[in-house]
């Protein structure tokens, strides 16, 4: 389990201090696919590099299974960190060795016999679908190719937790997908924790069980996936979730909800059966579905008509739908 | 005695054949003492020039290793004083440490303290920046894996940047060469003293024009094997697109690397 307790980072730059992170705590269970999502600048990658202390946090504690790894000597937070695997956006290959050796360097660094090593390495190039490239140098492989060196690099000393930085970041989208799908397996086959982080809602969608929404160094939300998806409490993670929905402040008209579709269903059915059932007609104002999980999830605006009457009739009329919660919006700019 | 050029030659004039014997006579000798003081010497300047040139990078502030910054402050000083001053005046002035360290101060063994003082800085200026061109990313991805500091620089910055320390070490030796040349002006040996000494001074100029061909021969040859070996052990470029990329990326290599003004190292 790694426990993030009250983590603060604060950059010294020229301009001042920079507050990376802030108060920022978070658990992550075991066997968990964690999904961290936030802005380009939101702190992200300083959160990942602080579980595994790349990056010393300026206050707070990082605990993996029970350890605080903050306190740990030099020598023994090395030796912790080979549990702790990460594979990066740029793949960060040593270009001067061939995938085998790539793949044996972590264990030589924990001086695993060089014949076992590359027993392992060459399983693990089965692993991850590249069996015939043992003797090729990375400069000599495709991006994905590349990330499932790094994949199976990481896997080579049994980690418990593997940190992904935007492992996928990089890739095309068909390549991303296959690359998730191995990450994805690779949690379940071997119960590793992973931690996933991106900008991009679609890879969160794709593997992560929980999520943890970032936003100017502070987590917004926390949850599992499709509660935080299905129906963003805060701000931030609406401008993450539904990037193209509409902002409230730009909408003309006041009386609006928010509605949100927990699965099943999809919209249209509900905005026809409102007509037809109470005769009410609503404004869309804004709609968003996604897929998640294999099922529909999504919110719409919805204007409601002038008249209180009407508006509470249709109003009644969703509260009482299965898996559909509604919400009024109340800071609405008219 | 080559009598038989004398008898090649016996229309030439007398001086011409004179120097043309003492030249069949004297330059294999001049090649070999150029080539193992200046390889001698470059070993000697790699030898206090890599580690410097490590710990110029593991030192600095975004180091593996950052140091005191006054500490690599004075490191950095020191490295660009030696650098400035003018080769012929660093070898006189070193010239005392030689007769301590060789026991003399002329001929072949007296240039090769001063060479190696001289060109000491120069190498860790090179090694420092083959060593900043690696990708960081690496640094990351290896402290990520547990490796200690020591194994970072054994295991991924040196046979990473194996390809540019080679270019590196060509550059160094290429330029050792030339100065061990200059120090054949103030009493050492090999092709430059030959150049200086009995061709410039004496007045004979196939023997200075011989001496002078040579060496700009052993520059192209020791250049463009260091050239090939570096391409040879560069995997950065995938085979397919090698040949026409790595002529390419050499030529950038080589364009980034510092160059000492004239004179001085
Ligand atoms: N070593 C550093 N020194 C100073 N500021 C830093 C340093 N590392 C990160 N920052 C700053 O901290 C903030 C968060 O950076 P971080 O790289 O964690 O963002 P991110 O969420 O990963 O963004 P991206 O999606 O663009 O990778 C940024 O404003 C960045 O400029
Ligand atoms: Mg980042």
């Amino acid at each position: 389990m790694i426990e993030l307790k009250n983590v603060s980072k604060v950059f010294p730059t020229a301009e001042g201090q920079l507050h990376a992170l802030t108060d920022v705590s978070l658990t992550i269970g075991d066997g968990e696919v964690y999904g961290i999502v936030g802005m380009s600048g939101a702190g992200k990658s300083t959160l990942v590099r602080c579980i595994n202390l790349l990056e010393r946090p300026t206050s707070g504690q990082v605990v993996i299974d029970g350890a605080d790894l903050c306190a740990m000597k030099q020598a023994e937070l090395i030796r912790r960190r080979r549990s702790i695997s990460m594979i990066f956006q740029q793949f960060n290959l040593l270009m001067q060795r061939t995938c085998l050796k790539n793949i044996c360097f972590p264990m030589e660094i924990a001086k695993v016999k060089k014949a076992d090593a590359e027993k392992r390495a060459r399983e693990l190039l089965e692993v991850v679908g590249l069996p015939d490239k043992a003797d090729a140098y990375p400069a000599q492989l495709s991006g994905g190719q590349k990330q499932r060196i790094a994949i199976a690099r990481a896997l080579a000393c049994d980690p418990k937790i593997l940190l992904c930085d935007e492992a996928t970041s990089a890739l095309d989208p068909k390549t991303t997908r296959d690359i998730l799908r191995l990450v994805k397996d690779i949690n379940q086959r071997l119960g590793i924790t992973v931690v996933v982080i991106t900008h991009e809602m679609a890879v969160v969608e794709e593997i992560c069980t929980h999520v943890a929404i970032l936003d100017h160094g502070h987590v917004m939300e926390t949850g599992r996936v499709e509660e935080v998806f299905s129906n963003p409490r805060t701000e931030a993670g609406r401008r993450l979730v539904y990037p193209d929905g509409v902002r409230i402040d730009q909408l003309p008209a006041a009386n609006v909800i928010r509605i949100a579709f927990n699965g099943g269903s999809s919209y249209e059915p509900l905005i026809a059966s409102l007509a037809i059932d109470c005769g009410v007609k609503v404004n869309i104002l804004g709609a968003d579905t996604r897929n998640v999980n294999g099922q529909a999830f999504g919110t719409m605006l919805l204007g409601l008509p002038e008249e209180p009457a009407e508006a509470a009739k249709a109003i009644s009329y969703i509260k009482n739908q299965p898996n559909v919660t509604m919400e009024e919006v109340r800071d609405y700019h008219g | 005695m080559a009598d038989w050029i004398v008898s090649f030659f016996s229309i030439a004039d007398a001086k011409m054949v004179k120097q043309i014997t003492y030249l069949v006579d004297s330059i294999p000798y001049a090649i070999w003492e150029t080539l193992y003081s200046t390889l001698a010497a470059t070993l000697m300047a790699h030898l206090i020039g890599l580690p410097l040139g490590i710990l110029l990078v593991t030192g600095a502030q975004d180091g593996v290793r950052p140091l005191p910054r006054p500490l690599m402050q004075v490191l950095n000083v020191v490295v660009n004083l030696l650098r400035s001053v003018p080769f012929l005046i660093l070898m006189v002035m070193v010239m005392p440490l030689s007769r301590i360290i060789l026991g003399t101060t002329i001929g072949t063994p007296g240039i090769l303290v001063p060479l190696t003082v001289a060109a000491a800085p120069f190498v860790a200026r090179l090694v420092e920046s083959s060593l900043r061109e690696m990708d960081r990313g690496l640094i990351e991805a290896a402290q990520a894996m547990g490796c200690t500091n020591l194994q970072i620089v054994w295991k991924v910055m040196l046979p990473e940047s194996l390809p540019s320390l080679l270019s590196s070490f060509t550059t160094a030796f290429i330029t050792i060469l030339g100065y061990g040349a200059m120090a054949g002006a103030i009493g050492g040996g090999g092709l430059g003293a030959m150049a200086m000494m009995d061709g410039w001074t004496q007045r004979q100029k196939a023997v200075l024009y011989t001496a002078v061909v040579v060496l700009v021969i052993l520059v192209q040859i020791f250049q463009s094997v260091g050239s090939h070996l570096s391409a040879r052990v560069d995997r950065r470029v995938s085979r397919t697109a090698r040949k026409g990329a790595a002529g390419g990326r050499k030529r950038q290599l080589e364009k980034d690397k510092p160059m000492g003004p004239p004179g001085a190292m």
